[in-house]
């Protein structure tokens, strides 16, 4: 038979041999294993719920971090300040080629990382003279002294690591203006815990946007380090990973693969790293498209016949009526 | 007077002539689902493997989800870190989710194995692929609105993907408040929409024959054979 006949075939209302059949029992009675199956795995394992990091634990736990981190904000230096669209135009963001999706876009989200992430929330309580001090002089400055300060001290911070981390105790001397007293500020305001407040109310009363807090959080090594700690990152299949012993994601495996090639890899230093997200993205968005339009693919339609796995499904069906040749 | 007798049966259906919109789209749906092929009694002899369950399973737990979802919904997001009742609520719809992909996939494999598209059903299998897409797009706005570390993560990293190619101007993975307008309503819109269609085209067209099956007359033949020896 040719592939239209026996298509043809196919589609003809079945006029062969039934069996009885009755849907409703049939999904009663999924449903109560279903039922009994879900009941038994949550009393048994429960479900993850890992509490939220707050700037208050990290300013805690890695002072020395929140502090840089607070600088390179000013100085324009950090993850977001060099981020690109949809937040800012300091770069044009990932592409495919000439397809600059990301930079067609444009800013939507607009984040100014120095005022947002610091001299906003500084300015939004009462702060010791010191720092009420440093947020004047840094306000009645122009830009390019601002930036000369924060970058320059930026440079100094960063110049003081090695393996063991920061050492603060030991910056380079040097003009940086009020910068060290607002990253001081904004580091006690983070350990007293009303920077948390000021980052999730966003100078609102109603507020169900996160975005500028989780950019500063994710700024830092803070949450970063604990993702790695809980094999989250994206090269050791973090994608379906779930924090604890839990299954994640697991149905996201044939996104996360991707990534665990070294051409996409981040810890190999692969050569397509730099727009892994965006080549990927469109692999995958060929592969849905491919698997959704399978039954018209030459070739990939045609394996369940080439491979005999159908012989299983119907082996009685076939052991009692037989099989036509092919 | 009225023609209608047997709702349903072909006569009905045949003689009625329809005088309104109503009308048409009633006499359209009798004649593409009649009754008895909406709700059969019988199936197919070949329609006996455990493999059919799965489809099954995966309506019962996409309707545990939904149920234990409801009830986090007036819980409110925050309500499972506070409330033991609530952690159990959230752990019934984290397993039930779990539950769901796991029987969808065994479902769709074994669907690929059993060429279910022959037989002019490709549109089956376009609706139920579309469906685990839909699926995992629900299930992944559900990881960003945990309101914990991995929600913070989650969508922390997804962001970079969305922004890569655009989406992340449209769709905010970090704004709390879209996403959980998009995990509660409209994505479980789309896939109880997308599953609907799924569940119709195969009571539709019916469940495909095997690879090779013979002619059916020749089967009949064979168990009537059967039968009177």
């Amino acid at each position: 038979m040719s592939r239209k006949e026996r298509n043809a075939f196919y589609a003809r209302p079945w006029a062969g041999p039934n069996r009885h059949y009755d849907i409703f029992k049939e999904g009663a009675i999924a449903l109560t294993v279903t039922a009994v199956l879900v009941v038994a795995l949550s009393a048994l394992f429960s479900s993850p719920d890992d509490p939220s990091l707050t700037y208050q634990g990290w300013a805690q736990s890695a002072p020395d971090n929140f502090y840089a981190t607070a600088v390179s904000q000013l100085a324009g230096t950090s993850g977001t300040a060099t981020y690109g669209p949809p937040y800012n135009n300091a770069s044009d963001g990932l592409s495919v080629g000439p397809i600059a999706l990301q930079k067609w876009t444009g800013v939507t989200h607009p984040v100014d990382t120095a005022n947002d992430f610091v001299i906003t929330p500084l300015t939004s309580q009462v702060e010791p003279n010191d720092v009420s001090a440093a947020l004047k002089t840094w306000n009645a400055a122009t830009a390019d002294q601002q930036a000369k300060w924060a970058g320059d001290y930026d440079t100094a911070v960063q110049a003081t690591a090695d393996d063991n981390g920061l050492h603060l105790d030991a910056v380079a001397k040097g003009d940086y203006g009020p910068v060290p007293d607002l990253a001081k500020g904004l580091l006690a305001m983070a350990n007293s815990g009303s920077y948390d407040n000021a980052m999730t109310a966003q100078q609102k009363f109603f507020q169900t946007d996160q975005t500028k807090q989780l950019l500063m959080m994710g700024d830092g090594s803070y949450m970063d380090d604990k993702a790695t700690a809980l094999n989250l990152q994206g090269n050791t299949w973090g994608m379906m990973n779930e924090a604890g012993s839990w299954p994640g994601q697991i149905w996201l495996a044939f996104w996360s693969v991707w990534y665990q090639l070294p051409a996409f890899n981040n810890a190999d230093g692969g050569t397509l790293t730099d727009n892994a997200d965006a080549i990927i993205f469109f692999i995958l968005v060929l592969l849905i498209l491919m698997f959704i339009l399978v039954p018209w693919i030459p070739g990939v339609r045609d394996l369940p016949r080439w491979v005999p796995v159908h012989r299983l499904v119907w082996k009685s069906y076939y052991k009692k009526y037989g099989r036509a040749s092919s | 007077m009225s023609t209608e007798t047997t709702p349903g049966s072909h006569a009905a259906v045949d003689d009625f002539q329809p005088t309104t919109w109503t009308g048409s789209i009633r006499k359209k749906w009798l004649e593409t689902l009649p009754p008895e092929k909406m709700l059969p009694e019988n199936q197919p002899a070949y329609v006996a493997s455990w493999i059919y369950v799965f489809g099954m399973l995966t309506i019962t737990a996409l309707i545990i989800v939904i149920a234990s979802g409801c009830i986090l919904t007036i819980g409110g997001i925050q309500w499972f870190h506070e409330s033991s009742i609530g952690h159990f609520v959230n752990s019934l719809h984290f397993w039930s989710v779990q539950l769901f992909f796991l029987f969808m996939i065994v479902h769709l494999w074994g669907k690929f194995w059993m060429a279910a598209w022959r037989g002019h059903r490709g549109l089956t299998w376009a609706t139920g692929a579309i469906c685990f897409m839909a699926g995992l797009g629900t299930a992944f706005t559900g990881y960003t609105i945990t309101t914990n570390f991995n929600a913070q993560w989650v969508a922390f990293e997804s962001k970079d993907v969305m922004n890569a190619v655009g989406l992340g101007s449209i769709i905010n993975v970090t704004n709390l408040g879209q996403m959980v307008v998009l995990h509660v309503v409209l994505l479980p819109l789309a896939v109880v929409a997308v599953v609907a269609m799924h569940v119709l085209l195969v009571r539709k067209h019916g469940v495909v024959p095997p690879i090779d099956a013979i002619d059916p007359e020749a089967a009949v033949a064979t168990e009537t054979a059967e039968v009177s020896s």
